[in-house]
């Protein structure tokens, strides 16, 4: 599904190198972790892998189901059935979250050459995914993220997950800033859209996020490399130890 | 209801072409002889088979125009206007005044067409409720719908060139009578030349079955459109109107100098919506339109209440300030704007509340959206007259940038007389956000409606106070006055 060689990136502003040879493979359905210390670069991979301006890619490459990922603007990686789940979901004063979303639905399904949903078909499409999800459909009224507590903004990226059903989904520190109950409830929803032709990376801090979202294998980052892989076994070791053998590094 | 209009079908509609009502329409023409004098005037009137009275009335007007200066306190800059170059008067040729719509040239109605405004009154009435268009070419109204339905509920709703023939008395009395002929430069400017326009009267009463349009066209090359409009809403009578105006696209700049005057009785309400998109001007600056607009509506008896809501994108130069003169008790003004420029294009736009009789109530929400190089401007007055006890006013005008070449400018007055008014007042500047660009286009939307779709979310306030069917085109107008101005 994703292959990422030796991916080089910078921080074009200031011309910074961020990630220092990344090399990655996830398979059909799996679902992994990349856990490391603050400014490991965790971020940044998220980022560069979505297309965010402001990144130059200085090395490397990335295939994703096939394509040249770094070769595809931000909208055709979507279309393409890569989806990020944002750390800090962005606000759109004015904007109806079901607007938004069905916009984006049908511009996906647009470039895709696949027929548009019209407002009815949405309507009850999106209802089907808030029941399976536990989300009230209120919040589909709201403005996006405007007024949103921290887990309600992170429940509306899971239900954008689950309209937009992804190939791949990269959860970029779900689980800041969020209380153990709320947590709890988005890790639900990410289980939910577990499956077998859908692939995840979850990107974290801590460990505990990897307790609800289990994780076919874990990797360490720092200084901008993927230092060590396991089994769901090494998030407890890091828990135990620490960063501070892989940052000396 | 207009709130749910939806974005998807907005997007999905928006042409490739950055001005569609660009073209010109080939048709023969008769003109004043160009510049401006006192014959002019004369020959204007002596146009329109106006009496003495009119005449009268214009040339007050001239002389007095002759004495003023063009305003110069806006922040606006633009080429002087030689008014010695510009036709003041153009009309398509056409031997009499034709009695219905089979007599209208065809190649007008096609413009008409092309336009997007249907006048034949069957092709309207496939939509739910019918819209009555008053269609104005350069300077004379070509078409005028729905007449025969309005009579019947007791609505006059004709040019107003033929007002002053046919019901003089009510244009005497009422024109004027909001914005005098020594208002401003440009207002009297336009009582002098003044070629066209509508006018509207709803009798005690009334509730007006349709909506009123008019629907402002300038075709003919340096030529100036000098449209008035009056609308008079006896008691308790209820009118909704709205006006659309396009120009080709031409490299030199002309001059659109109207005046609006609505009149409001006891417990009358008025709503009168714009939707302006004169061509602005290349991306240069080269061409556009000046549009210099006096809007004002008088409440004259207690309980009255008007709303001027305005969409505008087009103009080279806007300056315009619609106002409403609170004079009734519990009467009520409202002005909800969005005003857009893009490129070289420069607004400044607002409002005046002037809050005479008691208890009055004024709202002021202002969207002001800048791209390209452009300069946008809010000015508006907030004034509470000794007599005005309990005056009431809530001001927000907000901001946004697109990039970092363009201007947003807030100037608000405020003069009370009253120590038991209450004004408010809120302002915001804002950027849209690359975080903003970037999280629409990860969930799929491509830049430009991303864009759109974020300016349509910052305008919704005003956008839900339109007219339905005026919403969705203002939404897509929106949309494509911003192409460009990302990336």
């Amino acid at each position: 599904m994703l292959k990422i060689s030796n991916l080089h990136a910078a921080i074009e502003s200031v011309n910074k190198p961020i990630l220092k040879g990344v090399d990655l493979e996830i398979g059909t359905g799996e679902i992994h972790a990349i856990m490391g210390p603050n400014g490991s670069g965790k971020s940044t991979l998220s980022y560069v892998l979505s297309g965010r301006d402001g990144y130059e890619v200085t090395g490397g490459s990335v295939d994703f189901a096939g394509q040249d990922l770094m070769d595809m603007e931000p909208e055709e990686r979507a279309a393409a059935g890569l989806f990020l789940a944002f750390q800090y979901p962005v606000e759109i004063p004015g904007v109806q979250t079901m607007t938004f979303l069905r916009t984006a639905l049908n511009e996906i399904k647009k470039a895709r050459g696949e027929k548009e949903i019209d407002a009815v078909g949405f309507l009850k499409f999106v209802r089907e995914k808030c029941k399976s999800l536990n989300i009230s459909d209120d919040m589909m009224r709201r403005a996006v993220n405007v007024g949103f507590s921290g887990g309600e903004k992170k429940r509306n990226e899971t239900l954008q997950m689950a309209v937009l059903e992804p190939k791949l989904a990269i959860l970029d520190e779900t689980d800041s800033g969020l209380d153990i109950d709320a947590l709890r409830v988005v890790a639900d929803g990410v289980n939910a859209l577990r499956s077998e032709n859908r692939s995840m990376l979850v990107i974290t801090h801590y460990q505990r996020l990897l307790d609800y979202i289990v994780p076919d294998k874990v990797h360490v980052m720092a200084n901008g490399r993927i230092v060590k892989s396991g089994g769901k076994e090494l998030a407890l070791e890091l828990e135990e130890h620490g960063y501070a053998q892989y940052e000396a590094a | 209801m207009a709130a749910t209009v939806d974005t998807v079908e907005r997007v999905e509609s928006i042409t490739a072409d950055k001005y569609k009502y660009g073209f010109v329409t080939d048709i023969e023409m008769e003109s004043a002889p160009i510049g401006l004098s006192e014959d002019i005037v004369r020959f204007i009137s002596a146009k329109k088979e106006e009496p003495q009275w009119m005449l009268d009335w214009r040339l007050t007007a001239y002389r007095h125009w002759l004495t003023m200066e063009e305003p110069n306190w806006a922040k606006i800059g633009y080429e002087p206007i030689d008014y010695q170059q510009t036709y003041f008067f153009a009309a398509p040729k056409q031997k009499v005044a034709p009695k219905s719509l089979d007599e209208v040239d065809p190649e007008l109605l096609r413009t008409y067409e092309k336009l997007g405004i249907p006048l034949k009154e069957q092709e309207m009435l496939a939509g739910v409720v019918g819209v009555a268009v008053d269609a104005v070419f350069d300077s004379v109204s070509v078409a005028t719908t729905f007449r025969a339905k309005l009579e019947e509920a007791g609505v006059i709703f004709m040019p107003i060139s033929e007002a002053i023939q046919k019901h003089p008395d009510l244009v005497k009395k009422y024109m004027g009578s909001v914005v005098p002929t020594t208002d401003n430069y440009f207002a009297a400017l336009n009582c002098a030349v003044f070629t066209d326009g509508s006018f509207v009267y709803v009798p005690k009463g009334v509730h007006c079955p349709m909506e009123l349009s008019t629907y402002f066209r300038i075709n003919a090359q340096n030529t100036g459109q000098f449209e008035r409009t009056l609308i008079i809403a006896d008691d308790d009578a209820y009118v909704s109107y709205l006006e659309g105006c396009t120009a080709p696209m031409r490299d030199e700049n002309q001059l659109h100098a109207a005046v609006v005057e609505l009149v409001l009785h006891e417990n009358a309400e008025i709503k009168y919506s714009t939707v302006q998109n004169w061509y602005p001007g290349d991306e240069e600056g080269k061409g556009g339109i000046y549009n210099f607009v006096t809007k004002r509506a008088k409440c004259a008896g207690a309980n009255s209440k008007v709303s001027w809501t305005q969409v505008e994108t087009g103009s080279a130069v806007t300056w315009k300030y619609p106002s409403c003169i609170l004079q009734g008790d519990n009467s009520q003004g409202e002005f909800y704007s969005i005003a857009i420029t893009n490129n070289m294009q420069q607004a400044d736009t607002g409002t005046k509340m002037i809050h005479i009789g008691k208890n009055t109530r004024s709202r002021i929400i202002s969207k002001g959206i800048s791209a390209g190089k452009a300069q946008n401007t809010y000015r508006g007055l907030v004034k509470a007259l000794p007599r005005a006890s309990n005056a009431r006013n809530f001001t927000q005008c907000d901001s946004l940038l697109i990039g970092d070449k363009c201007g947003a400018h807030t100037v608000p007055y405020i003069e009370i007389s009253n120590s038991t008014a209450r004004i408010e007042h809120e302002a915001t500047t804002s950027k849209v956000s690359e975080d903003q660009l970037f999280y629409c286009r990860q969930r799929g939307i491509p830049e430009e409606e991303a864009l759109a779709l974020i300016v349509n979310g910052f305008c919704k306030e005003v956008l839900q106070e339109l007219p339905m069917e005026f919403a969705v085109e203002a939404q897509k107008l929106v949309a494509i006055s911003l192409e460009g101005s990302v990336g």
